[in-house]
């Protein structure tokens, strides 16, 4: 009953683990994986295309340009970089990708995965599921929390910082989303430096303790240099989803006077209040290519390691 | 390969269906006209337990069981169904919009006043003697008791594109108990401007109170232009359009924009509720707990905000500690028209969709939803301004701040121009706004506004200095 | 010596604690308001009473919509959880040309489709297929906009399961299908666990889609029916949305204390969990 190894597979072995070793084959593989290119293509692909395309109309909701919209070619993106709102919003988007994504969710996230690893599981657990449910309650309750939190007369910071009335998300809107999301994507980051942490050899690790390193001198010469793949997957995906987020929306509506207003919520207004579809749909194209720059130094900075 | 593949299949085929993007559809005017079996959709942003409950309540039980009934005593089984939903008004907009380009839309539809230009510039509604015939438009008994001003809300290039659904007023509201503080009347009236900084700033001296609410800022959006910038252009003696052109930075915005600096730099407003996402609710919030002296808002905030029993902002003491005032002109006589007092006047209309099957059932619906029964069953004990004059009379008589309205504010009112451009053009004005709270000076904010505008309308379309 | 590890301590024990505030100080408004009679946007101590409860529980769609809630996600989460593993097996174990670069570029059209102006293609492409007001299409267009994402998290967690485990089992004949049902599942059900509660989180706070593609107010979820508690006015009714807010968050925060419990919560598998 041995079968017989599989053949199909004629990848050099350049890559180790890479080998087919559920004898899989490239044919069934492309079974396991139409069910989800399928849906895929239906629901995410061709209606990405098309809005690209739309990017390339004038088309709005409502009046001429609705029932009969026309081929403009580059011109919403020429207006777009003419636009000293759309200028903003790619700052803003920058501002709030770096500091809750790469700098916030990151260290926060690190950190409490770093310190939680010798910790008592009762203070673990406690900490893990305040954490997580931070990540888990919607977008629109969390908004609540935080304009709870946020606001001008009964807000909690406020009161602890003895400084009330100060009306932290007009006054400092863009620091007080970066505090939010931060607050609010971190459990993902902890999990997965959690994870990432438990697979260091424990030898080094005791090691770099008998040799008198300090903390940051372990986390430097010890740790990084075997979790640096996942800071990366880490950073890639929680910017993508950061630059991507519109809960920004709920908490600030853009405002004051377009002073938090990330691209996703430029393109709401363009869509939504303006109608101008066309347009919102350059734009998105737009923030798919920031994403896409994004994605390139991250996989510039892959390959560097190996 | 596979994925080159369906790459091109897609981009063909998204070729051939963005031409589906723009078609319309004419409807023939006697269709289904003798159907037995009629389906019909009522689209309304409301939904019961939220936004326009009331509205809601009304539909689902008691017009369209009227209806049915009404239907079935003539030998037709009418089926009604209620697509409500309570959203923002933005996104109901976009909700409606993409019915239209599609057939799943309701056969009456609601919309707000404002948005009637742009759709049907788009063609995506048409006049109705167009859907239903000239005649059977015509011969509705309903139109007589809709006063011509208020039918301006629901006409279009001389076409009568639906029936309005309702109208309210703008004045000042007061907190007669902080007047009383600092020793102004009850029966308050300012004739100008000047008076209502003056009463402003003697309400400074009090602690803990803002004198004045003057809606401003983008946040508010359309807040701001009809209960802020146009009730105080009018009192210049401009309509925002005229001869078919838009107010650029002419003297009129020049004067709304100072007396908005006057306002919020002589700290006799709080700039923030301007600036905050949910400023409009906190004002609501600060004025029912007496800590604003003056706000300008329409009757929606006796009936429905500071209302006793229901008010989201209940105010116990409502009926005696509020007082209200015609909005007085920049100065007597300085209005429109010559006008010593002035005010606008919003509401929605109630259209036929072009796609409907049964355009002549629709119509038979549309004019029952507003006959003087259903009107005055739309009300169901409450009071509040409706299109029609007969049912005006009888309801309001009960309460004085809207027999009020009815009676003084609507004569001498004015309604937003029925024009595609219209909510480009209320950005401008809101952007103007909250450039003026941010800091900048009117002259500066006038200009930028001129050029948002010309950007928005063209240069032909601005009248400027 | 000892006057350092006193420092160190004591800076731990401050992280932590500043940590612990920080992450549940906000969630305390949730605690109060829903049973204060007069609710603001700010936090304070309520003055207490059921009087919320009620008018939620009278609200004729609140508790309607999570029920609607429940059935969308589940569709979405099932469809996204086990496609998402199938490919992801696929794709770490069988060297496909142009994986990664597919994968990659998956990725980032999600970010275009779930955005807003992806609004009227998904509209009009549903309405043509004749798939508007259903339940079902709508999980599936949800799970579609989510398995990039979801292949992606779920494959770099496979990759490091380590293959020994499957070797053998081919070696005592296996099949393919088995080896990945009796082998690698139940060493995978960490991952997929997470990525199970992720894609629910993920699909339960969708607005968007189920707004554009569920007509009926009857067939609205709770994400939809939350922007939709206002007055008569349209002004936020503080009364009905912090109670609706916690039965809203109830359901997420069983599946995952659930899941928790059961698989354990990680992103990189091998034995050790």
């Amino acid at each position: 009953m041995v079968s017989a190894p599989p053949a199909e597979v004629a990848a050099p072995r350049r890559v180790p683990g890479d080998r087919d070793t559920a004898g899989l084959g490239v044919a069934r593989a492309i079974g396991f994986l139409a069910p989800g290119l399928l849906l895929i293509g239906l629901f995410l692909v061709f209606p990405a295309l098309w809005t690209i395309y739309i990017g390339l109309t004038n088309y709005t909701l409502t009046g001429t340009t609705s029932t009969a919209p026309a081929f403009v070619g580059l011109d919403n993106f020429a207006e777009a970089l003419d636009d000293a709102l759309f200028g903003n919003a790619l700052w803003l988007t920058l501002l709030f990708v770096i500091g809750s994504a790469v700098l916030g969710q990151n260290i926060l996230g690190f950190a409490l995965a770093w310190f939680l690893r010798g910790a008592r599981v009762w203070l673990r657990r406690t900490v893990e599921a305040f954490v997580l449910l931070s990540w888990i309650l919607p977008s629109v309750v969390v908004a609540y929390l935080w304009i709870a939190v946020l606001d001008r007369d009964g807000g909690t910071l406020g009161a602890l910082l003895g400084s009330p009335g100060t009306a932290w998300l007009v006054e400092y809107p863009m620091a007080s989303l970066i505090v939010f999301n931060t607050w609010r994507g971190t459990a993902f980051s902890m999990m997965l430096y959690s994870s990432a942490l438990a697979a260091v050899p424990p030898s080094q690790l005791e090691t770099a303790r008998t040799m008198g390193a300090s903390g940051w001198q372990t986390v430097r010469d010890v740790v990084f240099p075997h979790i640096r793949g996942h800071v990366l997957t880490n950073t890639l995906l929680i910017s993508l989803w950061t630059a991507n987020d519109f809960s920004p929306f709920l908490l600030t509506a853009g405002g004051p006077n377009h002073e938090s207003e990330t691209l996703p919520v430029f393109i709401y207004r363009q869509a939504i209040s303006s109608g101008r579809l066309g347009y919102a749909a350059a734009i998105s194209f737009l923030l798919l290519v920031v994403n896409l720059v994004v994605a390139l130094v991250y996989l510039v900075l892959l390959r560097k390691r190996s | 390969m596979r994925r080159t593949v369906l790459l091109a299949a897609a981009m063909s085929t998204t070729l051939v269906l963005s031409g589906c993007l723009g078609q319309q559809q004419e409807s023939d005017s006697g269709r289904n006209a003798d159907a037995k079996d009629v389906e019909l959709t009522i689209t309304s942003n409301s939904v019961k337990g939220g936004k326009n409950d009331a509205g809601a309540k009304w539909i689902e039980d008691w017009v369209i069981p009227e209806f049915t009934k009404q239907q079935k005593d003539k030998g037709v089984n009418v089926k009604v169904k209620f697509d409500g939903v309570g959203v923002d008004d933005d996104e109901y907009k976009a909700k409606v919009a993409l019915d239209f380009g599609t057939d799943i839309g309701g056969d009456i539809v609601e919309l707000d006043g404002i948005w009637l230009g742009e759709f049907a510039q788009g063609g995506q509604i048409r006049p109705l003697e167009e859907i239903v015939g000239k005649d059977k438009v015509d011969a509705w008994d309903g139109w007589d008791q809709i006063p011509d001003a208020v039918q301006q809300v629901s006409t279009y290039e001389g076409k009568r594109y639906g029936i309005p659904q309702g109208t309210d007023g703008r004045v000042l509201f007061f907190n007669k108990k902080l007047f009383a503080k600092v020793g102004l009347p009850a029966d308050w009236q300012p004739t100008s401007w000047d008076e209502i900084t003056a009463a402003a700033v003697s309400l400074k001296s009090l602690p803990g109170v803002t004198p004045v609410q003057l809606n401003a800022g983008t946040a508010m959006t359309e807040a701001t232009t009809m209960q802020g910038v146009l009730p105080l252009l009018v009192g210049t003696g401009s309509e925002i359009y005229a001869d078919g052109k838009w107010q650029g930075d002419t003297d009129g915005v020049k004067s709304v924009l100072d007396f908005y600096q006057q306002v919020y730099r002589g700290k006799l407003a709080d700039p923030l509720l301007a600036q905050e996402a949910k400023g409009r609710d906190r004002s609501f919030e600060e004025f029912a707990q007496n800590k604003i002296g003056i706000l300008l808002e329409s009757d929606y905030f006796w009936r429905s905000v500071i209302d006793p029993e229901d008010g989201v902002a209940k105010m116990a003491d409502r009926d005696s500690a509020v007082g209200w005032a015609k909005i007085p002109a920049m100065a007597p006589g300085s209005g429109v028209d010559g006008q010593d007092f002035v005010s606008m006047s919003g509401g929605g209309l109630r259209v036929i969709n072009p796609k409907t099957q049964y355009p002549q059932q629709a119509w038979e619906l549309l004019q029952f939803m507003n006959s003087a029964e259903a009107t005055k069953a739309y009300l169901d004990g409450t009071a509040q301004i409706t299109q029609r004059e007969d049912v005006n009379k009888e309801v309001l008589a009960s309460d004085p701040m809207l027999s009020f309205i009815a009676e003084e504010i609507l004569p001498i009112t004015r309604f937003r121009p029925g024009i595609a451009e219209y909510p480009k053009v209320s950005t401008a004005l809101q952007q103007a706004t909250a450039d003026v709270v941010a800091g900048k000076s009117a002259e500066d904010a006038a200009a930028a506004y001129k050029d948002a505008l010309v950007k928005a309308v063209g240069e032909d379309a601005v009248a400027g200095g | 010596m000892s006057f350092r590890q006193t420092l160190r301590r004591t800076g731990y024990v401050a992280f932590m604690a500043a940590a612990l505030a920080f992450f549940a100080v906000p969630m305390l408004w949730l605690a109060s308001a829903p049973f204060d009679s007069d609710p603001g946007l700010g936090l304070r101590w309520p003055d207490w009473t059921l009087a919320n409860w009620e008018a939620t529980f009278s609200h004729p769609y609140a508790l309607g919509s999570l029920v609607n809630s429940v059935v969308l996600c589940v569709v979405a989460t099932a469809v996204t959880t086990v496609f998402a593993t199938l490919a992801a097996y696929a794709l770490s174990r069988v060297r496909i040309p142009g994986r990664d670069a597919l994968l990659y570029l998956l990725l980032l059209l999600s970010s275009v489709v779930t955005g807003t102006a992806a609004m009227v293609p998904i509209f009009v492409m549903m309405f043509q297929l004749g798939l508007i007001n259903s339940q079902y299409a709508t999980g599936l267009v949800i799970a579609g906009g989510m398995l990039p994402a979801a292949i992606f998290i779920l494959k770099d967690f496979i990759d490091s399961v380590p293959r020994s485990y499957e070797e053998s089992a081919r070696v005592f004949g296996a099949s393919p299908t088995q080896v990945l049902l009796h082998v690698v599942l139940p060493v995978a059900r960490p991952g997929i666990a997470t990525i199970l509660v992720w894609a629910f989180v993920q699909a339960w706070g969708n607005f968007l889609l189920p707004f554009l593609l569920l007509r009926d107010v009857d067939a609205q979820p709770a994400a939809v029916l939350l922007t939709t508690l206002k007055d008569e006015g349209g002004s936020a009714n503080l009364n009905v949305i912090p109670v609706f807010s916690l039965l809203y968050a109830v359901p997420v925060v069983a599946l995952y204390l659930f899941v928790s419990k059961r698989y354990g919560f990680r992103f990189h598998g091998g034995i050790k969990a």
